[in-house]
Order: structure tokens, then C-alpha cells, then sequence
């Protein structure tokens, strides 16, 4: 049971966090056809857009209501209003999400009112849904952008349960912010492989998968159907991933009577095992053989791997259930985590992480916390660069954002097959740092006991020269 | 927003440096340079962004940013920008404001606190303290808090008034010039001033453009004073004032600040450009020039002759085997400024042709040059939207496209060589070394053997697709039975 420790710092340094907003964009993207808006000033909207492109290494449609000094004395309503118009005229998109910022919440607009005035007195919008979902910059972190989102896509356009509505061999996923594209790609194989069909809210894995066209797209190049979110109630059962997924579950479970199951982790062999008793218990079907077979392979590479995990230390910086994720696998691997870092505190799961204290902070606490246990990595995204130079130590980029890597939307994580790829990964991380014994490795390899002597302390005593 | 930072934006449109402006008819100045935003098609960053980037490159600061988390988490430690020391520069710093901090009205305290932090953690030699939209939207007091903090902690904490909501990148750059004028240059005196110091202004040593410049210029005994703001310590920024001539660099980002230190200080400036050849000879020619004119050892000019022949001749040496190789490749430039006008006479120098340049962030005076460099006007574009791009790459309109970030993804989708020539590019283009560089990348991206590759449609996509594996002389499989 971990105790959970706000900084109390003013200043944060080499921040951890992304902030909401862009988590709710990143929703957006895994809807077909859609187009993320930022509802405010235009220089947020240009940040974000510029880290995701750098991050996916993909053109983001990411749009901006603009508002400037005029807007923010007055409102932004007919911002809102002109730029949900431009878009529809502009890109024909069948989905545009909207993400309040810091600037309009501070201002206190009532922006869903807005919206809905808006709806109604313009025609033109009647083709295109649109959702609103309120992401202040000021609170919570990317997961928590994104699951506002999934949240007000699932108020907003799935249809309530009805006795006309028939039930089909379907299952329903929310994945978490932290799953890639490839993630997705694998869950939906592991639940078609029970003869499932998967219908996954957001569902980035065609989207921002990294793939080429035949031709220009301005809009998202793919996600959930608007007809599949219309008919989430059809399922037999939900899927969410990770405990911020909880508050979209419980949504999608209030109004569809689909009961739903809150995996805190899909990663390791016995959240893998859960999940696909799950799917075998709804299908009343057999396990498929190749699921068997990519068990008995991650069975096969923990032990492996376990080797190179056993004492060794680690410091890890992510968004809550991340965090909570990675923890549980390095700690089941026989690493030991010595510092853990949320960039928010308000996730259950972090309780649940196998440290004493977690600390909600930034990547200078990581730094600081890295350097006093002496970790021999670090875990976190690629602005941790700078603290695995000062230190020395090597850095694994998980999270978001990874600009400076090649091939992030393809790091498989969940599942049998991802926690196996995982698992070399982070082997093969430390398997390069290793080097050839020498002499002076040994010498003070066991500590010898302390001295305490009464002019001073001195530790002494030990063979080896200093 | 306070009254003394709408009368510098009023101000600031007012600049009489500013070729666009003077051309302008009295009312229309005062609207200033600001073209409305549409929401839904608005690209760009805002003022508080284009503060930032005019003086994140002064290395041995510490930038604070109070504001909520937006504007600092997702764009810090974001271009390169490089030091040769001082690492301090790197580190994102904001107050990460909350919720609470703003319905309390905590975010002064919390902005004076945080200043505290940093001073005691890295008791840098000054801290830039930039607003953002939500603390102005509430009223905090950045200056006052400031001069407060300057006073009782005595490290210089200089306050960047640049909201986002209040306009552009540009306008931003401007109001960062503005700060260091009131706040910064002319605040120490250097231990030595010599009759060759000069300034750089607009410079911000991108992937180390500024270090292919500097030996060219201690060759020739010219000391660089400052470069504001790349790879610049604190203390020469404040020092800035003794320097003789000023160059500008980037046509309109710091003109007012050009045009203040000469009105203050009798320092004058000329507009050049180190990108190209040609651009870099004449920078060096006026420098030398005016430098001898403010009472340089006359020899200079000579010596700079010297150098640039020996320079021009080594560089074009080095570029001959590349210039068969690219004479007639089509170039599709789009870019915003100063960059087009000295990148299209470079480009020409090797014989490519420009099928057309953008011109939407240019000034008249960019786009008089581009005109004569290219002979009239007809291939200037203000903007091409993305998917007109596409089309027009996808149809080899062009066989190179030169652009910033935004539109890399436009130009690889349709499979065609891309080339970043924006502040987050990773090659250095600038001096007659630059030259070299950039035509050595142009030639690298144009020659490699992928672009045939994945232009070409997949086996079962192509009408003769069986014909064409059938040559391979693999044995076809005969059907058993
Ligand atoms: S527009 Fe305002 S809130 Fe947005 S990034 Fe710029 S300064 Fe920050």
C-alpha cells in the first residue's frame, strides 16, 4: 500500500505531465472521420498539435476556436460557433470534438450551453456530431483528458439500451490513454480469436498507427465507426484498461446495461490470463492454440528474462496507471522500483503501486529520487532525456510524448505478446549496459562493516583502495 | 490585460522599422499587423510561444513560466537551439498553476515562491518570467511581483508580458525585444569593448548555425558581443549596448530592437542574411564596412575581401559535383520570412528551379526580393492548403518540397523528398559551410534510391503485375493432376 505524497513545491521543473486537453484530442483522433478542437486561444492548440506530430510522426488534424483579447473579454461562443462551422464547410467531418482549455474555464463559460444553442440554430451542422468534453489545462493530466472524452462521446452517442435492441456476439473495449496503436491491433485479435466482434471507443489503432493513403485526408484517417458507437448496447460485455477508464465504464454500463470489467493492467501473465478466462467464459469457447502458445512463450522469456531484472533498481515517472502498470511489471520481474512519480494524484491504482510513496511530481523529483537510490534506469518519456545524460543512467521512453524514437505506435504491451516483447526490451536495455568484469568490480563488491571511531566517522575497513 | 501592455502592442505596431508599417496609411497602422484568426483554420503559435522563442537560446537563465500547464508542459525543451555550456536554459520551469491557485487568487504568491525555488536550487544570473493567458486573464501582477522579487532575492527576474490571446509568434518575438530593451541591454558594462564588437540580432543558433558564423568572423578579428539570443550568456545581452554595429538577422522578428539601441545608443544596424553564399559575402562586407566607419582599422575591409574569396572559392570547389546533379530539380519552398528570399538565391546558385516560394509571413520588402531574385511575381503563394499540396507533389509538380514540421507528413504521404528547413531541423545551413550542408541534404534526400521504391504500386496492384514476375524466370507451378 503505497502512500500517495503531493509535492508542495511552487515551481514544477521539467514537467511530467501532458495536459488534458491534448489527452482529450488524442480520444478525438481515434473516432473515424473526426477532427479534435481546442476550445481556446490558438498558441495551446499549436503546442499540442507540433508535440503530437512529433510524437506519431503523423499530420495531426488538430483545429483551434481562436479566441483572442477581444474573445476573452467577451466569451467564445461565437468562436466556438465560427470555427465548428468552418470545419463542417471546410472538411466535411463526420465527428468534431470539442476540448475546453484553461482559458475558457477560467473564464467560467458555460461552453456545453453554448453548444447546444449552437446545434440548434444551424442547420449545417445536422451531418456532423459534435461532443463536447470540459478539459481545463489547470486539473488532472492526459488520461484524464482522455477519459473525459471517451465519457462525453459515450453521453453523447451511444444509444441507450432498449427492448428493441438484440444482443450480438460483441464485446466492448475502452483502452487507456497508454495503450498504442499496436495494442489495440492485439487486443482485437486476441477477442476476434473467440469469435468476438471488438468494438473499441477510442480506437486509435488505424488512425495513429502510421500508414500511408491513397490520398489526402483531412480528418482522422480512421477510429470507431459512428454506427459502432450508436450500437455499444448490442455487447455482451466491457473491457476498460486502466483505473481512469473506470468513470467511461461505469457510463457505458449506466445506460447500455452492458456489465463491464475495469482491468487495472493488461501487461503480465496474470492480468493476460484474466482477461482471456474472461473471453473464454463469455464465448463458452475453448482457448484458441495460439493464444496457448504466445502464454507458454511469455512463460518462457520471464524466465529468460528474470535474470536481468533480479536487484536492479528503477525509477519510474508516468501518468497514473502507466505508472501503476510498469511498476507491477518490473516489480513481478524482480526489479525493484525505487522511486515512482505520478504526474496526477487522483488515480486509485496509485495506492496499489509496490513502493512506499509515490510521489506526485515532475521529472525533476525523478531526476533527484533517481539519483539519491541510485536507479540503473529510467522509465518515463523522451523529456527524460535530460536527466538520463545528467545522470548517466539509460533511459526506457514509455508514455507520451517519444520524440525522439522511431516506431512508438508499434511497442506492444499488453498480453501474453506484448508483455513478451516487453520483457526483451527492458532485458536488452540492460544486457547493453553490462560490461566485462575487471578487478576493482570486486573489491568493494560486498560492503564491508563500518567503523565508528570516536574522533569521527570513517568508513574503513575495506580492502579494497579508495 | 494591463494598460501599459496594450500601448506597447499599440506601439509596437506603430514601428517605423518596419517596412510594411511605413507603407501603411495612418489608421490601418494602428490596427497593426494582426489579421484576425479565423477559428477553425487558424494555425500558429501564439505571442507568449513567440517570446519564448526569441529568448529561450540565452542559455545561462532560468525561463519560468507561470501559467497553467498547457503552455509550458507541452512545448518545452521542444527546438534546438544549442550551448556550448550553460545547460540551465533546457530545463522547463513553470508554476503549473491549479484550480485552486485561481480561485484563490494564489498565483502571484505561487509565481514569487516558485521564483524563490529557483534561485535557491540554481542561483542562476537572472530568471525570465513569462505570463501566459489565464494569469493575465485574472490579473496577476507579473511585474510587480517581479521587481519584488528582484529586490529582496537580488537576481534579476525579468517579467515577459506576452499573453498568448494578445496575437502572434511575431508580435511575441517583438514584445520579447521589447523586454530586453526595458529590462536587460544596457543594465552592465563589459569588462572590455573593442572597436570590432558587434551584435547579432535574431539569431538563435539553431542545431549551432551561429558556430559555422563565428570563425568566419574571428578570422577576421570581429568580436561577437552578443547574439541575441543564440547560444547567449545573460551577462552579454545586458553588456549588448556597447557594441558598435548591429546586424539583424531575421528581417522582422527584432526590429525594434535594432531600431531602439541605435536611437539609444548611436548603434547601427543593417538587415543581412548568412544564408547562401552570395547573402554571407555581403553580410560580411557590411559589417566590416560599418564597422570601419565607427572607427575599425580601415585594413579590415581588405582582410574581409581575403577571406571571402578564399571562402567563396572553397565553398563552390566543395558544390561543384553537386550542381549537375541538381541543376533543373524542381523546388517547392514554403516557408514563412526572411528565409525564402536568402534560401531562393542560394537554391539558384546551384541551378534548381523554384517552383514556387510562400510568401505569408514575408514583409513587402522579403517579397520585392524574391520578385527580382525569381523575376516577377508569379510563383509566389501566400498558402497552400494541405490537401492542394498533396495533390500537387502526388502529380510531380515539384520533385523537392522545403518546409517546417507542419507539413512534412503532406509531402511524405505523397512520396516526395522533404527537406526541414524550420527551427526544428537538425542540420545547420548557415555560412558558406551551411551552403554545403544544405545542398549536400538536398542531394542525399533527391538521391535516394527509396522514393522509387515506394512509388512503385504493390505486384497484385499493377495491370502487368504477373508479366512482370514472370521475367524473373522463376519456375511457374504446374498444377498436379
Ligand atoms: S495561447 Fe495562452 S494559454 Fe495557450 S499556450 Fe499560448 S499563452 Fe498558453
Amino acid at each position: 500500500m503505497a502512500t500517495v505524497i503531493q509535492r508542495r513545491k511552487a515551481v514544477s521543473l521539467n514537467p511530467l505531465k501532458s495536459s488534458a486537453p491534448l489527452g482529450a484530442a488524442l480520444a478525438y483522433l481515434g473516432i473515424e472521420k473526426g477532427i479534435p478542437l481546442f476550445h481556446g486561444a490558438q498558441g495551446c492548440t499549436s503546442f499540442a498539435l507540433v508535440l503530437s506530430v512529433r510524437h506519431f510522426k503523423e499530420a495531426i488534424p488538430l483545429q483551434t476556436t481562436a479566441m483572442d483579447e477581444v474573445a476573452t473579454c467577451w466569451g467564445g461562443a461565437s468562436n466556438l460557433e465560427e470555427a465548428l462551422l468552418t470545419l463542417a464547410r471546410r472538411m466535411k467531418p463526420g465527428f468534431i470534438g470539442v476540448a475546453t482549455t484553461a482559458l475558457v474555464e477560467t473564464r467560467g463559460e458555460d461552453s456545453e450551453g453554448d453548444l447546444r444553442l449552437i446545434m440548434e440554430r444551424n442547420p449545417e451542422l445536422a451531418e456532423t456530431k459534435v461532443v463536447l468534453a470540459s478539459t481545463p489545462d489547470y486539473a488532472g493530466a492526459l488520461e484524464d483528458g482522455w477519459a473525459s472524452a471517451t465519457t462525453a462521446i459515450i453521453n453523447r452517442l451511444v444509444e441507450p439500451w432498449s427492448p428493441s435492441i438484440r444482443s450480438f456476439q460483441q464485446i466492448n473495449v475502452l483502452p487507456g490513454v497508454h495503450q498504442t496503436p499496436v495494442d489495440i491491433e492485439a487486443l482485437r485479435e486476441i477477442i476476434e480469436s473467440f469469435g468476438f466482434y471488438p468494438v473499441i471507443l477510442p480506437d486509435v489503432s488505424y488512425s495513429l498507427d502510421g500508414h500511408i493513403a491513397e490520398s489526402w485526408v483531412p480528418t482522422s484517417l480512421g477510429g470507431t465507426s459512428l454506427s459502432e458507437i450508436a450500437n455499444m448496447a448490442r455487447a455482451v460485455h466491457t473491457i476498460a484498461i486502466g483505473e481512469h477508464m473506470r468513470t467511461p465504464a461505469d457510463t457505458l454500463t449506466a445506460m447500455t446495461g452492458v456489465p463491464a470489467t475495469v482491468f487495472p493492467t493488461l501487461t503480465g501473465l496474470e492480468p493476460s490470463d484474466r482477461l482471456v478466462s474472461l473471453l473464454a467464459r463469455l464465448s463458452l469457447k475453448p482457448v484458441p492454440g495460439r493464444l496457448r502458445r504466445h502464454r507458454a512463450q511469455l512463460v518462457d522469456a520471464m524466465l529468460d528474462g528474470h535474470f536481468h531484472f533480479g536487484g536492479k533498481k528503477v525509477a519510474i515517472a508516468a501518468d497514473p496507471d502507466l505508472l501503476f502498470s510498469l511498476s507491477q511489471f518490473f516489480a513481478g520481474m524482480g526489479a525493484s522500483v525505487v522511486t515512482a512519480i505520478a504526474s496526477t494524484g487522483g488515480n486509485r491504482n496509485l495506492q496499489r503501486i509496490p513502493v512506499e510513496n509515490v510521489i506526485v511530481g515532475d521529472l525533476m523529483d525523478l531526476e533527484d529520487g533517481a539519483a539519491q537510490a541510485g536507479a540503473d534506469l529510467l522509465v518515463t518519456h523522451s523529456h527524460g532525456r535530460q536527466a538520463a545524460a545528467r545522470l548517466g543512467v539509460p533511459l526506457m521512453r514509455v508514455g507520451f510524448p517519444i520524440f525522439d524514437r522511431l516506431g512508438v505506435s508499434h511497442e506492444e504491451t499488453v498480453g501474453y505478446r506484448g508483455t513478451r516483447s516487453l520483457i526483451f526490451r527492458v532485458a536488452n536495455q540492460f544486457l547493453s549496459e553490462s560490461h566485462e568484469h575487471r578487478p576493482e568490480d570486486f573489491g568493494s563488491a560486498i560492503p564491508a562493516p563500518v567503523i565508528t571511531t570516536e574522533e569521527g566517522r570513517h568508513a574503513s575497513g575495506t580492502f579494497a583502495t579508495h | 490585460m494591463a494598460e501599459s501592455l496594450n500601448a506597447k502592442i499599440t506601439a509596437l505596431f506603430d514601428e517605423p522599422g518596419c517596412d510594411t508599417n511605413v507603407a501603411k496609411g495612418e489608421k490601418a497602422r494602428k490596427k497593426g499587423c494582426s489579421k484576425p484568426l479565423q477559428p477553425g483554420a487558424a494555425a500558429g503559435g501564439c505571442a507568449f510561444d513567440g517570446a519564448k522563442i526569441a529568448l529561450q537560446p540565452i542559455t545561462d537563465v532560468v525561463h519560468l513560466v507561470h501559467g497553467p500547464l498547457a503552455c509550458e508542459g507541452n512545448g518545452w525543451d521542444n527546438r534546438h537551439a544549442a550551448t556550448s555550456g550553460p545547460e540551465l536554459y533546457r530545463i522547463g520551469a513553470t508554476t503549473d498553476i491549479t484550480e485552486t491557485d485561481i480561485i484563490m487568487g494564489n498565483g502571484e504568491k505561487r509565481l514569487y515562491r516558485a521564483i524563490r525555488e529557483v534561485i535557491e536550487r540554481y542561483t542562476p544570473p537572472a530568471i525570465f518570467v513569462y505570463s501566459t493567458c489565464v494569469p493575465a486573464l485574472i490579473g496577476d501582477d507579473i511585474n510587480a511581483v517581479c521587481h519584488h522579487a528582484t529586490e529582496k532575492f537580488g537576481t534579476p527576474c525579468i517579467p515577459i508580458n506576452a499573453p498568448g490571446f494578445v496575437g502572434s509568434k511575431n508580435l511575441g518575438n517583438k514584445l520579447a525585444g521589447e523586454t530586453l530593451l526595458d529590462h536587460v541591454i544596457g543594465t552592465m558594462e563589459p569588462e572590455r569593448s573593442t572597436p570590432t564588437d558587434i551584435n547579432i540580432l535574431g539569431e538563435y543558433n539553431l542545431s549551432g548555425e551561429l558556430w559555422q558564423v563565428k570563425p568566419l568572423l574571428e578570422q577576421l578579428g570581429i568580436r561577437l558581443n552578443a547574439c541575441i539570443t543564440g547560444d547567449a550568456r545573460y551577462h552579454e545581452v545586458a553588456t549588448a549596448h556597447r557594441a558598435r554595429v548591429n546586424m539583424m538577422v531575421c528581417s522582422t522578428a527584432l526590429i525594434n530592437v535594432a531600431r531602439k539601441m541605435e536611437e539609444r545608443w548611436g548603434i547601427p544596424y543593417f538587415e543581412g542574411s548568412f544564408y547562401g553564399i552570395g547573402d554571407t559575402s555581403d553580410a560580411l562586407r557590411n559589417l566590416a564596412r560599418m564597422l570601419v566607419a565607427r572607427g575599425a582599422e580601415a585594413d579590415l575591409i581588405d582582410r574581409t575581401e581575403g577571406l571571402i574569396k578564399a571562402e567563396e572559392q572553397r565553398a563552390w570547389s566543395r558544390l561543384e559535383p553537386y550542381r549537375e546533379r541538381l541543376a533543373g530539380k524542381r523546388v517547392l519552398l514554403y516557408t514563412g520570412g526572411v528565409k525564402s528570399w536568402s534560401i531562393v538565391s542560394a537554391l539558384q546558385e546551384m541551378g534548381m528551379v523554384i517552383v514556387s516560394t510562400s510568401v505569408r509571413k514575408s514583409t513587402d520588402n522579403d517579397k520585392q526580393k524574391i520578385k527580382d531574385l525569381m523575376g516577377g511575381d508569379a510563383h509566389m503563394v501566400s498558402s497552400i492548403p494541405p490537401r492542394e499540396m498533396y495533390a500537387q507533389l502526388r502529380r510531380g509538380d515539384a520533385d523537392i518540397l522545403l518546409s517546417g514540421g507542419r507539413t512534412q507528413f503532406v509531402a511524405l504521404k505523397a512520396r516526395t523528398p522533404w527537406l526541414d528547413i524550420n527551427q526544428e531541423r537538425h542540420h545547420a545551413f548557415a555560412g558558406y559551410d551551411g551552403m554545403v550542408t544544405l545542398v549536400r541534404e538536398l542531394d542525399a534526400s533527391l538521391s535516394n534510391p527509396v522514393w522509387e521504391d515506394v512509388r512503385r504500386l504493390a505486384p497484385w496492384e499493377q495491370e502487368d503485375g504477373e508479366a512482370e514476375f514472370d521475367d524473373e524466370g522463376v519456375p511457374a507451378l504446374v498444377p498436379i493432376g
